[in-house]
């Protein structure tokens, strides 16, 4: 162990993601070797390495890192000295794929309580300014960014997706996509009695997509449809949508269903978001019937 | 601003230290391992193997070399920070509570558990400077707090010892003889178990949390009562801003009680408050489970958060952070 410590290189400026492993195992000439396509203008890293998995297969893989600068900071010598230690413990054995450290894809601030004379939060819209009426707002869905691109124009299409986060961002930056949200919040209206939807033909199409419902339980309190709406459709067309609200308090009860119009959109919602962190709480998402097979 | 979030550890966070420079982050967790991270963009460093329980404090030395920490595997291990090898263990009949060197770095505090009959102590040890002379003598035992003491951390200019815990009351000792000085007032203090105490950079001031849903601001001097902030949830842990006048707390349910109490009480937040006017800036939300760790990096422009969900969240302040008007 101690002969492959000190073979690995002390240049004081390397960074360890480039660092290449010493043990990596015995048939590392198989594979090719690492590239790293450095930081473009965006800020996009791009690493891509190979390594045998526990099967003996080739594996490929590609991480995709956006490198941000903070800003800069005052570092005293002593620190700047600390930053090239080696790693140690646990850590001996880090690779780029660790996924211990990532930065939050939600934006968090810091929530003013709202008391009658304070100013009002800053706005999250971005520096976008008012929305001329009949301007067309371009919005993102995979980084949240407006005005810039459409979904399939992303640049960062590989990124994780962030979450919409509709309970922080008041509502007005999000004009483009207020339609569905126009349904009251204060009575339920069954689908079939709301304006704008299909009277005829739709019977047998609903009870079909009946059997795609996906229901979500672990819902925070002010989860209401829009936002499952817009949780749920990048999956696929969403056909309807229900959040139990408890009329007394107006707090959504935890729990709601989603009806997707294709079964497989369902089955790919419910291996991804089950588990999924949404607002402070980890969502649990399954099939609303028995497993209908 | 966008937390960056580090799942090194497996089991809920217990403590949270950065070092003097604020280039260095230390966590420790009920998981057996205490973790080094890099506290601008939350790399990991290292981790120190030994510890066989869960280790509930820490505390560097002023030059970053000499880690200790306290766990429940009834050890108090010396580590050196950039290598993490194992230094020296002092061993004890119960579990240590709570670690913290002194001004200096030649003497520490550990607390014990009450275990087995065994009262809980408070003990000063001293630090050798070369770790083979290293000796486990205490220069100082003091007995006599009933029920567990949760922090105990030196004074100003190391004269003196002021220890929380349990019994809801904080008494100032003499370092040298152990003589107890002070005991903070039954009726203004808190009523139910102090569970985190922070020293405010220059020591002339400490916050203490407590599970009565309140954190008290005290002088150090005088142990009066300056400050009461008001929560609505038990305090896990506090920390105080060295640069602007906020503090901020974090807490809530312990896993054992979030079936027996209502479903809405679960939100996880750090709470800023301004440290004078007492009121509440705003809260910080984002972890899964209750806050149990809370620190503020030197230079007051990043603080992390550590909870029971495992998670540590470090969060650069946005620029509007430090143009907030109350």
């Amino acid at each position: 162990m101690a002969a492959v410590e000190s073979a690995r290189p002390q240049a004081a400026k390397l960074r360890w993601g480039e660092l290449e492993e010493d043990d990596a195992g015995d048939l590392d000439f198989l594979l090719p070797p690492r590239v790293v396509e450095g930081p473009d203008e965006n800020g996009i890293k791009k690493t891509t390495e190979y390594r045998f998995d526990e099967d003996g297969n080739k594996v490929k893989v590609t991480t995709t890192t956006r490198v941000r600068k903070l800003g800069k900071a005052r570092v005293s010598k002593k620190a700047k000295e600390r930053r090239n230690w080696a790693k140690f413990g646990d850590a001996v054995h880090e690779d780029v794929g660790s996924r211990l450290t990532m930065v939050s894809t939600e934006e968090i601030l810091l929530e003013r309580p709202r008391a009658p004379g304070t100013k009002e939060e800053p706005s999250v819209s971005e520096g976008l300014g008012p929305v001329q009426p009949g301007a067309v707002l371009m919005v993102c869905r995979t980084c949240g960014k407006k005005g810039d691109h459409w979904t399939s124009k992303c640049p960062y299409k590989d990124l994780a997706q962030p979450p919409e986060t509709f309970v922080e961002r008041p509502s007005t930056a999000d004009a483009a996509s207020a339609a569905p949200g126009g349904a009251g919040r204060s009575a339920y209206v069954p689908p079939s009695m709301r304006g704008g939807g299909e009277r005829t033909g739709t019977e047998m199409s609903r009870r079909r997509n009946d059997e795609n419902s996906v229901r979500v339980t672990n819902l925070s309190e002010d989860t209401r449809e829009p936002d499952l709406l817009e949780l749920f459709r990048t999956f696929g067309p969403v056909s309807r949508v229900y959040v139990a609200i408890d009329q007394k308090t107006g707090m959504s009860r935890g729990f709601g269903f989603v009806n997707f119009v294709h079964r497989e959109d369902a089955e790919r919602a419910i291996n991804k978001l089950n588990g999924y962190g949404y607002d402070n709480l980890i969502l649990r998402v399954e099939w609303a019937t028995p497993r209908p097979n | 601003m966008r937390p960056i979030l580090m799942k090194g550890h497996e089991r809920p966070l217990t403590f949270l230290k950065y070092n003097r420079e604020g280039d260095l982050l230390l966590s420790c967790a009920k998981d057996h391992t205490p973790t080094v991270w890099f506290a601008d963009d939350g790399q990991r460093l290292g981790t120190y193997r030994g510890h066989n329980g869960a280790v509930w404090c820490c505390d560097v030395s002023h030059d970053s070399t000499r880690l200790v920490t306290g766990s429940a595997d009834q050890s108090v291990k010396l580590w050196d920070v950039q290598t993490g090898t194992q230094l020296y263990s002092f061993n004890f009949n119960s579990p240590a509570r709570s670690v913290d060197f002194s001004v200096g770095d030649k003497l520490v505090i550990i607390t014990t558990d009450p275990f087995m009959g065994n009262p809980s102590t408070i003990q000063v040890k001293r630090i050798a400077e070369d770790p083979e002379d290293q000796t486990s003598d205490s220069v100082l035992t003091i007995k006599g707090p009933q029920g567990r003491i949760n922090r105990a951390v030196w004074g100003p200019l190391n004269k003196t010892i002021i220890s929380a815990g349990e019994d809801s009351i904080i008494r100032i000792w003499d370092s040298e003889t152990g003589r107890l000085l002070k005991e903070s007032d039954k009726e203004s203090g808190h009523q139910k178990t102090i569970s985190s105490l922070c020293m405010f950079t220059d020591k002339s001031h400490f916050l203490t949390g407590s599970a009565d849903k309140s954190a008290k601001l005290w002088d150090t001097r005088s142990l009066t009562l300056l400050k009461t902030y008001q929560m609505d949830r038990p305090v896990n842990a506090v920390a105080i801003s060295p640069l602007l006048d906020h503090v901020v707390i974090g807490g809530g349910q312990e896993a054992v009680n979030v079936t027996m109490t209502d479903r809405r009480a679960g939100k996880f937040e750090a709470k800023f408050y301004h440290k004078i006017l007492q009121d509440e800036i705003g809260g910080v939300k984002g972890h899964f489970g209750p806050i149990n760790a809370l620190a503020f990096n030197p230079d007051g422009r990043s603080f992390s958060s550590g909870g029971e969900d495992g998670y540590v969240r470090l969060h650069h302040f946005d620029p509007d952070y430090f143009s907030i008007r109350m």
